[in-house]
């Protein structure tokens, strides 16, 4: 034994004090911060829960959005503003099921490509222009699909629109999470796939996207839940309707742009913080089931 | 390289292969000629990075894998030319174990063994399937481990298992050779000298190449050995002869130990 070992323990009293008084002054700055991180979320939260909760019945569900006239007489009778938000609830159900049509598998497909190319320059500038799009604003986006298909296709505002300008927001996202989950699959397991004398395509499609599914959808729930709230690049092309509308060429409502439309009327604010609620209720619900299913299905 | 055993009626032939994985780069294998016998089992052994994987999978093309690989030289299954045939056509009767077992995570224990014909749309009946399924378990010596839980997952499994249901999936196809690259390195002892006394008790039925890092292992099972380096065949015969009386100076230096 060395003298530096036996002397070690004796310089450290007052040093172990300070010490902990170190670590109590961090652990108290690390409960303020994550506060601070929490309090924001809460404070929404409580807000909308408290200011829309009342609006939120059976009818909010299964009505179409009020006009203003029967809003201002529910409010002079001191009743609940009747009627709901089932136009813009389909609307955005809709709007997220064709872009997610068009998104999906275009965005799978050049994930998986990137993937198979990793090194390859044409690769690398499909990646940094998926990256570029990512940061396009969404309103920039919304006048594209009106340049497209508003004026050039559908002939007016039209689902088909709106959910163009989505589908462009969602592509990055699925994109890059393919190409991430592909990355993520040993590839080994291509191997067995192919010493197994499976064409390549098909190994793609019953080996690896299966073996990636939590990684995909994943990703998919997290790009839907990022266009749901999208209000601008709808209103230049879906414009909004006061009844349900499952025609790709027609104007459709969509959640967000009924909080936009109730925002700006007087009679209607009481509804504002139901619909807000209810898009955050279930952006939420999205984020809780894709993180249930990457934990559960998780393969890799 | 010397060879002095010649094989009579080998099941593959080897013909001045060369392999390099770009164009203009240095070989991986360079000019090697082998035969190989059936019903036996041949090691490939070597140092690492001396072109044993290689020569390995392109006995059934998977480094074709690799688009800018150059490969001069041929391969006869029997008498046939395997650049000739398709790949199912030859995997099907070429199968391939890898050196971490690699089960299909999504498939069950019975989906795994059956893969190579539900992945490749081979229209079996039922019974037939479940015929496969429990004659490869049962190959593999499984089966009663199994037989119980073929439904769940293949990765539940412990690592000897699943590299034996790797095998066992190889073996659905009722291939004439199988090629197994390090198939016990990521295994425990027991787990290896389980799937060893399996490679022994399967070569009455196939014909097994393995691609070895550990000499012992080649010395208990294996019938032929071929050593390598630096991608040329240095040499090739019984195995017995060549760990008792190696013929090239290279060869004795790496079964003494002298590098490896
Ligand atoms: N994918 C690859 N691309 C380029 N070179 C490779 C690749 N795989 C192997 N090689 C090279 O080929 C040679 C033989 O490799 P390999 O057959 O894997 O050796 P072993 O299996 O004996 O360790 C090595 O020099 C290695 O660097
Ligand atoms: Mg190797």
């Amino acid at each position: 034994m060395n003298a530096q070992a036996i002397q070690a323990p004796t310089i450290s009293t007052s040093n172990i004090d300070s010490r902990k008084l170190k670590n109590k002054a961090f652990r108290i700055l690390v409960i303020v911060l994550s506060a601070l991180t929490i309090s924001p979320i809460a404070l929404i939260l409580g807000k909308l829960i408290v200011k829309g909760i009342r609006q939120i019945n059976l009818d909010f569900f299964y009505q179409n959005a009020p006009n203003t006239l029967e809003a201002m007489t529910a409010i002079s009778n001191g009743e609940i503003i009747p009627g709901g938000i089932a136009n813009g609830i389909t609307g955005t159900i809709f709007l997220v099921i064709l872009a997610s049509l068009m998104a999906i598998p275009i965005g799978i497909i050049i994930g998986i490509f990137l993937y198979e190319n990793q090194e390859k320059r044409y690769a690398n500038l499909i990646r940094n222009l998926s990256d570029i799009l990512q940061g396009v604003p969404s309103i920039v986006l919304g006048l594209i699909a009106y340049l497209w298909v508003v004026k050039n296709i559908t002939n007016g505002f039209s689902a088909l629109a709106g959910s163009v300008a989505l589908a462009i927001m969602m592509l990055p996202l699925i994109i890059r999470a393919t190409e991430e989950t592909m990355k993520m699959i040993p590839g080994t397991l291509k191997e067995a796939g192919l010493a197994l004398g499976v064409p390549y395509y098909k190994v793609i499609l019953r080996v690896l996207i299966p073996s990636g599914f939590s990684g995909l959808s994943t990703g998919i729930l997290l790009s839907i839940s990022r266009v749901l709230g999208e209000t601008a690049p709808l209103m230049l092309t879906t414009l909004g309707s006061p009844v349900i509308n499952w025609d790709v060429s027609a104007p459709t409502s969509a959640v967000p742009l009924l909080i936009w439309e109730f925002y700006n009327d007087p009679n209607m604010v009481d509804l504002i913080w139901s619909s807000s609620l209810f898009l955050m209720g279930f952006v939420l619900t999205l984020n809780i089931i894709s993180k249930r299913i990457s934990a559960k299905r998780k393969v890799i | 390289m010397e060879n002095i055993d010649r094989i009579k009626d080998p099941i593959l032939s080897i013909k001045d292969l060369s392999i390099a994985y770009n164009k203009g780069a240095k070989y991986a294998v360079k000019d090697v000629n082998v035969e190989v016998k059936k019903n036996a089992i041949t090691a490939i052994m070597g140092p690492s990075g001396c072109g044993k994987s290689t020569l390995l999978r392109a006995i059934n093309r998977m480094h074709e894998l690799y688009p800018s690989i150059e490969t001069k030289g041929n391969i006869f299954l029997h008498d046939e030319d395997i650049m000739k045939m398709s790949t199912i056509q030859l995997r099907r009767k070429i199968g391939m174990v890898f050196q971490r077992p690699n089960p299909f995570p999504t498939m069950s224990i019975y989906d795994n063994v059956i893969a190579g014909y539900k992945l490749n749309g081979i229209r079996i009946s039922k019974s037939e399937r479940d015929n496969i399924v429990e004659q490869s378990l049962r190959n593999v010596a499984l089966w009663d481990e199994v037989k119980d839980s073929l439904f769940k997952k293949g990765t539940f499994l412990s690592g000897g298992q699943q590299q034996r249901l790797c095998i066992a999936r190889a073996l659905a196809f009722q291939p004439e050779v199988i090629l197994l690259d390090e198939p016990t390195s990521a295994l425990d002892p027991i787990a290896t000298s389980r799937v060893e006394d399996l490679l022994v008790e399967l070569k009455k039925k196939y014909t097994i190449v393995l691609v070895t890092h550990n000499m012992s292992q080649a010395a208990r099972i294996s019938d032929y050995s071929m050593f390598m380096y630096l991608g040329d065949l240095v040499e090739y015969g019984k195995t017995k002869m060549m760990f008792t009386n190696p013929r090239d100076s290279k060869t004795e230096e790496y079964l003494t130990g002298k590098f490896g």
